[in-house]
């Protein structure tokens, strides 16, 4: 008996006997694993046909089905809008998460507003579900701020930059909401490069040890800026849960029902007591890493291709037409929203102002620092001193 | 409790029961700190009176005791973390620098950082490799981190409490062969200012500044060459960071001649730190350039090496000498 299984029993929504995880249980009863390939959950297929999982469904009603879609389509432009920023020098960096919608927008969209969220530098999709104002996030990327939002006023904690780190910080948040004795969940977010790193592993046994209420969602997006994923892991990044006592799932990432229901499943384990999930949702960068990488040396335009029939827009899109979930005034009307997001995304960006110089003397310390102090002032009196100077 | 003789050892544990006492948030995680009550008993008795969820065992992996007391700290626990000995904190010093550093910066001071690592330091007991070192340097050269490390019992008791209270990360070095060293406390008396430096000894020729192991090596050494009519006064810094440049500009004013002597490495140690502002702070009242004693640019000896490397007595006072003679 596995751990994993074990706790899986507890659930309602699963059928007995069936395993989610590992590399025992093989390949099977998923719509689209070939034999001999880890299994994937998936509810919806590029096609944008509605399939089943035997252990994990949802019903949504079209007025979320639209929800979902809408987010989705808004992220993209969101970040369409950033990218364009940064080609017009608005911007000294963009990480764009093109393709990354429905893992960001599913997973996103399993929370609760008391859960907590970790992200590393690409979850904008996640950020927007969070109700972040999507301007902010772009404060570090001008180089106006490290940061720029209160990590509590959405319960969504600053971007992290050096990989892996914020998966401790969520073990330690999830410790203190069980020291709490709260309902509430964390979900952390890392990538296929990200696994490598020690401190994701150290949060994987911390997590279990303490059987803390955190959700890891891994987007393995299978490159981690020019290497692939088989430079980070000989063995499906979900499976390395099992060794770790708790279970992993592999979703299709680009599938937004999916991330949702396995997310959501997740989560309620992690509020339940039965402590962390690891989800890695299967999916692909279809953008450069970052504005400053150029993917044409190091992968092939047909890799590419290949994903964009996968694209998790334009399966739920067809999804929602076939059933007549969505209209054509549906459609242009978010045409229209997505316009004029855009256009606020413009304005915000090029009047955000650069910060007085002497701002980066603050908040260096909460109870101040002799030498702060000093410098602050020594600053301040030089900056003083061309007073005179352009004054003439 | 009032007035009580305490080895420093003893200080540090009837300081975290108090926080314990005092502050549901404070938690107290690190490794062995639970029924052990730590390699060194600092922690003793406090799992079996607090219970584990409030000190906690934790896996044995520096990063992660660190990194997830930063997510503790975000959820509004007071972490108190036990690195257990100063060579071990490496493999966490990506997130005590990267992270908990500049956390309240980057959130433009949205978030606090409540968290305290107590690293015990220093060379002097014997110890294998990685046992003896004293990194304090590596953190005081980090904006966003405070640094102090207290020389004797009371020190030890109120400098914890202090640090606990803090709202930003305090790295509180240990000086881990002073532990067994006897001294009053007064948990009644009010403490002075935590970043703030103490003349542990008044005199008129020469200044010692000294802190954490090296402030006792330096009252002996003040001894000594009183024996031989020199008064030497000494400074105990207590906080490396901020550091407390006024009460050493005040002695050196008066005595013209200044001796830094620390057991960690000399080169870029705090001792050139000291050097340098002090020669700007107190250039005609100079009568000697500032001498520094420390440790040698190698590798922390073995054992049965270490008295050669650890500045001791004699080459205090060799520089002591060597000061007067300008």
């Amino acid at each position: 008996m596995t751990v994993e299984s074990t706790a899986a029993r507890k659930t309602t929504r699963r059928s007995s006997g069936a395993k989610r995880t590992g590399a025992s249980t093989g390949a099977k009863k998923t719509a689209q694993a070939k034999p001999g390939e880890p299994e994937l959950v998936q509810l919806l297929t590029p096609a944008g046909e509605r399939v089943q999982h035997p252990d994990y469904d949802i019903d949504l009603s079209a007025e979320e089905l639209r929800g979902l879609y809408r987010d989705m389509v808004l992220t993209r432009r969101f970040d369409a809008e950033a990218t364009a920023l940064q080609r017009q020098g608005e911007l000294g960096l963009w990480a764009s998460l093109l393709g990354q919608e429905a893992a960001q927008i599913g997973s996103g969209r399993a929370l609760r507003d008391d859960d907590y969220v970790f992200p590393t530098y690409r979850e904008h999709g996640v950020a927007w579900c969070r109700g972040v104002d999507p301007t902010n996030l772009l404060g570090m990327f001008r180089g106006v701020n490290n940061g720029g939002w209160d990590p509590n006023s959405n319960n969504f904690h600053l971007y992290t930059i050096v990989l892996g780190s914020q998966t401790l910080h969520a073990t330690g948040y999830a410790m203190g909401v069980a020291k709490d004795g709260a309902d509430s969940a964390v979900l952390a977010y890392f990538g296929d490069g990200a696994s490598s790193q020690g401190d994701v592993n150290e949060s994987f046994v911390f997590s279990a040890v303490y059987n803390a209420p955190v959700v890891f969602f891994c987007q393995n997006n299978q490159w981690a800026i020019s290497e692939p994923i088989e430079k980070q892991t000989r063995v499906p990044l979900y499976q390395r849960a099992q060794g770790f006592g708790f279970p992993g799932v592999r979703v299709d990432g680009n599938d937004v029902l999916a991330c949702l229901a396995v997310t959501r499943w997740a989560l309620e384990r992690a509020r339940r007591g039965e402590g962390p999930t690891l989800i890695e949702a299967f999916t692909y960068r279809m953008a450069a890493h970052t504005t400053s990488d150029d993917p044409t040396r190091y992968r092939r335009d047909a890799e590419r291709e290949e994903w964009e029939a996968k694209d998790p827009i334009l399966r739920l899109k067809a999804y929602l037409e076939n059933e007549g979930h969505a209209d054509a005034a549906f459609f242009e009307e978010l045409e229209a929203e997505s316009e004029a997001l855009g256009k606020h995304v413009r304005e915000v960006v090029r009047a955000m102002p650069v910060p007085d110089h002497m701002a980066m003397f603050d908040n260096v310390y909460a109870d101040g620092h002799a030498l702060v102090d000093e410098e602050r002032a020594e600053f301040a009196a030089y900056q003083a001193s061309f007073a005179d100077g352009e004054a003439e | 409790m009032a007035v009580q003789k305490l080895p420093l050892a003893k200080a540090l544990n009837e300081s975290l029961r108090t926080a314990l006492e005092n502050d549901p948030k404070v938690v107290v995680m690190g490794l062995d700190v639970g029924k052990l009550g730590g390699v060194f008993r600092i922690t003793d008795g406090l799992q079996k009176d607090f219970g584990e969820d409030r000190v906690i065992d934790t896996p044995l992996a520096e990063s992660g005791i660190v990194g997830t007391a930063i997510g503790l700290a975000l959820r509004g626990y007071r972490p108190v973390v036990e690195i257990q000995f100063d060579g071990f904190v490496f493999p966490a010093y990506d997130q005590i620098v990267t992270q908990l550093a500049k956390m309240r910066a980057r959130s433009l001071g949205t978030v606090k950082m409540p968290v305290v690592i107590r690293i015990p330091y220093g060379g002097g007991i014997g110890a294998v490799e990685h046992h003896s070192e004293s990194p304090e340097s590596l953190f005081a050269h980090v904006a966003g981190l405070k640094v102090v490390t207290p020389a004797n019992s009371s020190d030890a008791y109120w400098m914890l409490q202090q640090a606990i209270l803090s709202d930003d990360p305090v790295i509180f070095f240990e000086p881990k062969r002073r532990y067994w060293d006897k001294g009053e406390v007064d948990t009644e008396a009010l403490p002075g200012e935590l970043h703030r430096a103490r003349v542990a000894r008044e005199g008129t020729d020469l200044t010692l500044v000294a802190y954490g192991p090296m402030v006792k090596t330096c009252l002996e050494a003040a001894a000594a060459a009183a024996e031989e009519g020199k008064s030497v006064e000494v400074v105990d810094l207590r906080s490396i960071s901020p550091l407390d440049f006024d009460t050493i500009q005040t002695s050196v004013e008066k005595t013209g001649r200044l001796v830094v002597v620390h057991e960690a490495p000399v080169f870029f140690g705090s001792g050139a730190e000291i050097a340098a502002r002090i020669t700007e702070r107190c250039f005609y009242h100079l009568e000697a350039p500032v001498l520094r004693v420390g440790g040698y640019h190698a590798p922390y000896p073995p054992a049965r090496l270490e008295e050669e490397y650890l500045p001791g007595l004699d080459r205090v006072l060799d520089a002591v000498d060597r000061s007067l003679a300008y």
